[in-house]
């Protein structure tokens, strides 16, 4: 691994979000290397989307600092950000009904990803073929189903040629094949230098990529390490409540 | 394996190709009308021009950039009035209509950065206030008279004909420019990102879409176009009456041309101009039937085509004769499942390939 993966490529300290009265991030510190694909579990409600929000400047903070690449990017509008490599998928896709798949990447390359048009066009099809979508290139999106929006949403992140890749819940509802292709996608765009964090509550999904893992509950990070190990820790296991941690 | 793999991104096809060709001969027929027709046509064709930019400046507001203004009256009376005021200060006529236009986008660029900030119903509410605000500060003009209004008098130094045929021109000349301006406008980057706005103006954000400049950007565009439309106007009816200016009907004209063409087509604004003005000839002086049949036409097509007939001839028979999107093509091919291009991720899936 060369020098620049040694240097965190995000940093979050102090990082506190609410909603009104409720506290939904409580006093969060994070880092991560470019060369980390950094996992994160937690029960339904314990803050991970609102913590994806905040990284990629859809939320502001309540209070807290966010370092990406060396840059105070704090106070910056999320359009500067994904412009500067952090891009996230949405849990709940939110594709541009109107346009064709093939320019709902377009876009996202053209801005994001500040290419040029012919080198935006590139992008965009190989972002498409990486997700199995390039045989959907000229459908409208509203008519896509809801694994192909969820492909759609991981298409046009990728059109942005992110350094930081905030994946949300992207592998429920897969087959076993659908899967194992998910997480060669994924190891590929590892393999390229993508920093990678990934919320997903299949956990052996995950497992097959994260090297790090994270279980956040109530807004906090309750533990943080090795993914062997945080999956024993007690209080994951009861964060879970018990549940079956496949 | 030995398929074609060349990947195009199409964005003329035979047929488009055709239809600019078409149009601009169009263009060039009509560029000759004053010689061949009376000035009654003339007048009407004037009307019909003035009504196409209307409809496609709405249509890119409201159509591609999902902003639905009910005040866009506003730009339309303060174009005919900048065109008052600067024929009076001595300016000549025709120059004076264009240059009034290019006040009214200067001044819409302040009003932008208050009224882009708001959303949806809140935008188009917000934008009939400004309208009404206009229409107050206009009238407190001692040039205008309040309602009494003014004259554009100066239009009164040309000789009848050749007044007809100069307005004539200027005003196919300002649609021609509108329309190639617009074209081009939506064809560039920024007609992508205003639409992804209009989808998604969050995920559109999250894509690095500079959200607000590329409203922006629409905005004055369309306050611009509807300015122009009004210089214009006001160069065909001479009286400056601030009511008929400021009034809402204007807008009302506009909804009824891009729903009955075809709301985010840009073919079928045009074409809603275009039976907009065919009813307006043939009804228009049937007063209030003029009304209903206006508003029955409109509950037809809300009823039964509801993305207008454009929307849906272009959807029937998958025409675009002015395309503004991508076709991806793969080997001179549509994409499909065999027609992928080669070469996988790194990792291989084990599973579930091959169509
Ligand atoms: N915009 C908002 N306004 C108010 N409350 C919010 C908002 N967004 C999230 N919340 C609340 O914040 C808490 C955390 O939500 P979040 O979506 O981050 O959880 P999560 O860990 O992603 O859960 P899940 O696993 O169900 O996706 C929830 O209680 C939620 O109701
Ligand atoms: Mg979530």
């Amino acid at each position: 691994m060369n020098e620049a993966s040694n240097q965190p490529i995000v940093t979050v300290s102090g990082l506190e979000k609410r909603f009104r009265a409720l506290v939904v991030l409580d006093q969060i510190d994070f880092s991560m290397r470019a060369d980390e694909a950094v996992g994160i579990v937690g029960p339904n409600g314990a803050g991970k989307t609102t913590f994806l929000s905040v990284l990629v400047g859809a939320h502001a903070p309540t209070s807290g600092t966010i370092t990406f690449a060396g840059e105070d990017v704090t106070h910056l509008p999320a359009a500067e950000r994904s412009r500067r490599g952090i891009i996230r998928t949405h849990q709940i896709p939110r594709p541009f009904g109107g346009m064709t798949v093939f320019e709902n990447v377009f876009v996202a390359a053209a801005n994001g990803g500040n290419f040029a048009r012919e080198e935006a066009y590139e992008r965009a099809s190989e972002s498409l073929r990486l997700c199995g979508m390039f045989h959907l290139a000229n459908r409208r999106a509203e008519t896509l189903g809801l694994l192909d929006r969820k492909r759609l949403e991981l298409a046009r992140a990728l059109g942005t040629n992110p350094k930081l890749l905030l994946l949300d819940e992207i592998g429920g509802g897969l087959t076993d094949g659908e899967a194992n292709e998910l997480v060669g996608t994924i190891r590929e765009l590892r393999h390229r230098g993508i920093a990678i964090v990934w919320i997903e509550h299949i956990v052996h999904i995950l497992l097959q990529i994260a090297d790090r893992l994270i279980c956040m509950d109530a807004g906090r990070i309750i533990a943080d390490g090795d993914p062997e190990t945080v999956m024993k820790t007690p209080a994951v296991v009861e964060a879970y409540l018990g549940g079956s941690v496949e | 394996m030995s398929l074609d793999q060349t990947i195009r991104i199409e964005r003329w096809t035979p047929l488009s190709r055709a239809a600019i060709l078409i149009a601009a001969l169009v263009l060039v027929l009509l560029a000759a009308g004053p010689l061949l027709f009376s000035n009654n046509a003339i007048d009407k064709l004037t009307t019909l021009f003035i009504y196409v930019m209307l409809a496609v400046c709405w249509n890119a507001l409201a159509g591609y950039g999902g902003l639905v203004s009910v005040g866009q009256q506003a730009f339309f009376g303060l174009g005919a009035y900048a065109a008052v005021r600067l024929a009076d200060a001595g300016l000549s006529v025709y120059p004076a209509l264009v240059i009034a236009a290019v006040l009214v986008a200067i001044v819409s660029l302040p009003i932008s950065a208050f009224m882009l900030r708001l959303k949806g119903g809140e935008f188009a509410i917000g934008m009939w206030v400004v309208a009404a605000l206009c229409h107050l500060l206009v009238n407190l003009d001692s040039l205008v008279q309040g309602e009494t209004g003014t004259s554009l008098i100066a239009l009164n130094a040309y000789e009848a004909d050749t007044r007809h045929a100069l307005t004539y021109w200027v005003a196919l000349g300002s649609m021609t420019a509108i329309l190639a301006i617009l074209f081009a406008l939506l064809r560039s980057r920024v007609g992508s990102a205003i639409q992804a706005i209009r989808d998604n103006e969050e995920a559109a954000a999250s894509v690095g879409v500079r959200v607000m400049s590329t409203k922006r950007i629409i905005f004055v565009f369309a306050a611009f176009g509807a300015a122009l439309a009004g210089a214009l106007w006001l160069a065909t009816a001479i009286t400056f009456q601030p009511k008929t200016y400021f009034g809402v009907q204007w807008t009302a004209y506009m909804i009824f041309m891009v729903l009955v063409g075809g709301l985010g087509t840009f073919e079928g604004a045009i074409l809603g101009a275009v039976i907009f003005f065919v009813i307006e000839a043939w009804f228009g002086a049937s007063g209030v039937w003029y009304l209903v049949g206006l508003g029955a036409t409109a509950l037809v097509f809300a009823l039964f085509l509801p993305r207008g007939l454009w929307g849906w001839l272009e959807r029937r028979y998958d025409l675009a004769l002015l395309p503004l999107g991508y076709r991806v093509t793969i080997g001179g091919q549509p994409p499909s499942r065999e027609r992928t291009p080669q070469g996988g991720p790194a990792a291989p899936a084990p599973t579930g390939n091959a169509g």
